[in-house]
């Protein structure tokens, strides 16, 4: 439907009003974390005068800021490549094959969506434990890319339905085989899919908070969410807003980056899935 | 959906058979990742927490022997239970209501082909970026009354004497963390409605617009129904965040004033990590469960029953 359209110029100003209103309140807690983070604020490192000192609170806080980044990059990382890996083999399989239980498995991944983070995590918690794999950041990683799967499972299925069947029954009268077709033919079309579920699956992992907080118990190996949680309050109680509004913008710095950069990808990537219903 | 092994089985039975069952190998061989991954990480530790939830769990102790049905009752007499139940109502009904009014009214307002559109829905798309705790942290900032930027300038007007406290009682509390909630997800249900909106032939507006329709006519009686699929996907997939509702109260209020923002995770949490019973932990946790299963399979029926008229 096209709102406003038929108007003229003059009867557009509410519209023009109304939009740019909204787009300023969805940009300003944005824009003050920001400018809290760089501002003076008493009991803090940048106590007068406007400055960076916040940032060194959070560089020096805990492990260090190097290590605590490793570790959300490792995580991320992990996890982008498994989601990718094992969504991208299942999509395929479930949008160009057909054999025995395809229809119940698929159910199956969808229904990972159902059940509750913390009812799996305590299970989890303790087979990690069990398998060596506590205050491991591969655990960690296998855990956010389970949750992933319904999602990645999904959009790579109706990306690679909707690649007309013409262009596989080519490659494979050429000789290809399921694998061939796959790699050379198939992934090339399915890249605005591919980059929306590694988004979000990115997206996850860097910003997850619950599974790390169970499953690390060691300082070391905290990853930036949890670290910035905990370092509201070093001071004796006092609670330091300016370094955790700094630990907000270095979270959210690759977040925003990424996502206007690969903004043409995601929207195209949802907007296949408006094709096939 | 015919895959091609299907359409010509029929030509040569014998070879086309053999052909056909490695063609279903193949298949299934792609998704033995997923199968594999779905055994160990989602299958195993649903029968584990099962098993767990009727023993005696100790988070240090391990199983300590069956001791059904001890975890269970025990959720009853749980005082924050109830109490985060009806909190995890009233925060879900609040959340799913103003991010699909909100989401639906950002998708209509950027539906236009403009450059000023394509601005506006990337803005509205920032804060789905962020992470929730990295939200949540930043509205911990933002509704302090130690660098809040809302208060000051009221003070300096002399609207109000004092600070306002966004999060001072459980009602200020409950609504200022759904407007954080619904400005960090805003922008993903505008994207999912706007999906949505693009799969209605604009012939239907044309042929309305014929006919003489206003343009509240015209959404009542074409957008609405034939949004409805698109709007039961994204009431499930509000219902079931909200109703699993955690980090953001975990880092904004802790539970507090006075454990009156405990959200349902929130205690089977504490009961954990806290109280280091794993025992009780995953008897809520298989409770929390079964309600969200049967809450989800509700909707699927409703939302079901009600397309085909």
């Amino acid at each position: 439907m096209i709102v406003g359209q038929q108007h003229s110029a003059l009867g557009r100003t509410p519209y023009y009003v109304l939009t740019g209103g909204l787009a300023i309140i969805f940009l300003f807690p944005l824009v003050w974390s920001f400018y809290a983070s760089i501002s003076p604020q008493a009991n803090t490192a940048q106590s007068s005068g406007f400055g960076f000192g916040n940032y060194q609170t959070m560089f020096d806080f805990g492990a260090g800021l190097p290590v605590v980044a490793t570790n959300s990059a490792v995580i991320s990382i992990l996890t982008v490549a498994i989601t990718l890996i094992i969504s991208t083999l299942g999509g395929y399989a479930f949008a160009r094959f057909r054999f025995w239980g395809k229809d119940a498995l698929f159910l199956l991944t969808l229904s990972i969506l159902m059940v509750p983070y913390a009812t799996l995590l305590i299970p989890l918690y303790v087979m990690l434990n069990a398998l060596g794999l506590s205050n491991s950041l591969v655990g960690v990683a296998l855990m956010i890319s389970m949750f992933q799967l319904p999602f990645a499972t999904y959009m790579m299925r109706i990306s690679f339905e909707a690649i007309p069947r013409e262009l596989e029954e080519s490659a494979q009268i050429d000789g290809c085989n399921s694998f061939s077709t796959l790699w050379r033919i198939m992934l090339p079309s399915v890249v605005p899919g591919l980059v929306t579920v590694g988004l979000f699956a990115f997206l996850a992992a860097w910003n997850d908070f619950f599974a790390p907080l169970i499953l690390l118990t060691d300082p070391l190996k905290q990853p930036l969410p949890v670290t910035v949680a905990n370092m509201r309050q070093q001071t004796m109680g006092v609670i330091n807003y300016g370094a955790t509004e700094a630990g907000v913008v270095i979270m959210a710095l690759p977040c925003v980056i990424l996502f206007l950069l690969l903004q043409r990808y995601y929207v195209r990537g949802f907007m296949t899935g408006a094709i096939k219903g | 959906m015919t895959s091609i092994s299907e359409a010509t089985t029929a030509e040569r039975p014998a070879r086309r058979f053999s052909q056909g069952l490695r063609r279903q190998l193949v298949g299934f061989a792609y998704t033995i990742p997923t199968l594999i991954f779905i055994v160990i990480f989602f299958l195993t530790p649903l029968v584990l927490v099962a098993k767990m939830s009727l023993s005696k769990y100790g988070l240090l102790t391990g199983d300590e022997g069956f001791n059904f049905p001890k975890n269970y009752v025990s959720i009853w007499r749980n005082q924050l239970f109830w109490p985060s139940v009806w909190f995890t109502v009233q925060y879900t009904v609040l959340v799913t209501v103003m991010l699909l009014g909100l989401g639906l009214g950002l998708a209509l307002l950027v539906q236009t082909v403009t450059r000023w559109s394509a601005v506006l829905r990337t803005v509205f798309l920032l804060p789905v970026s962020l992470g929730l705790a990295a939200a949540s942290l930043l509205a911990y900032g933002f509704y302090s009354p130690a660098i809040g930027p809302i208060s000051p300038p009221l003070e300096a007007l002399g609207l109000i004497d004092n600070p306002i406290a966004f999060l001072g009682t459980s009602l200020a509390a409950l609504l200022s963390t759904t407007f954080l909630v619904v400005w960090k997800f805003a922008g993903f249900y505008m994207l999912v409605l706007t999906v949505g909106l693009q799969g209605i032939s604009d012939d239907l507006y044309e042929a309305a617009s014929l006919d003489g329709a206003t343009p509240w006519q015209n959404f009542v009686h074409i957008t609405l129904p034939l949004l409805r699929p698109t709007l039961a996907l994204a009431t499930i997939l509000c219902v079931t965040g909200s109703l699993l509702a955690f980090d953001q109260f975990f880092i904004l209020t802790k539970g507090a004033p006075d454990n009156s923002t405990v959200t349902a995770v929130q205690v089977i949490y504490r009961e954990a990590f806290q109280r280091q019973n794993l025992g009780t932990a995953a008897a809520l946790s298989i409770l929390v469960l079964i309600v969200l299963v049967l809450i989800n399979l509700l909707q699927f029926r409703f939302l079901r029953g009600t397309d085909r008229d």
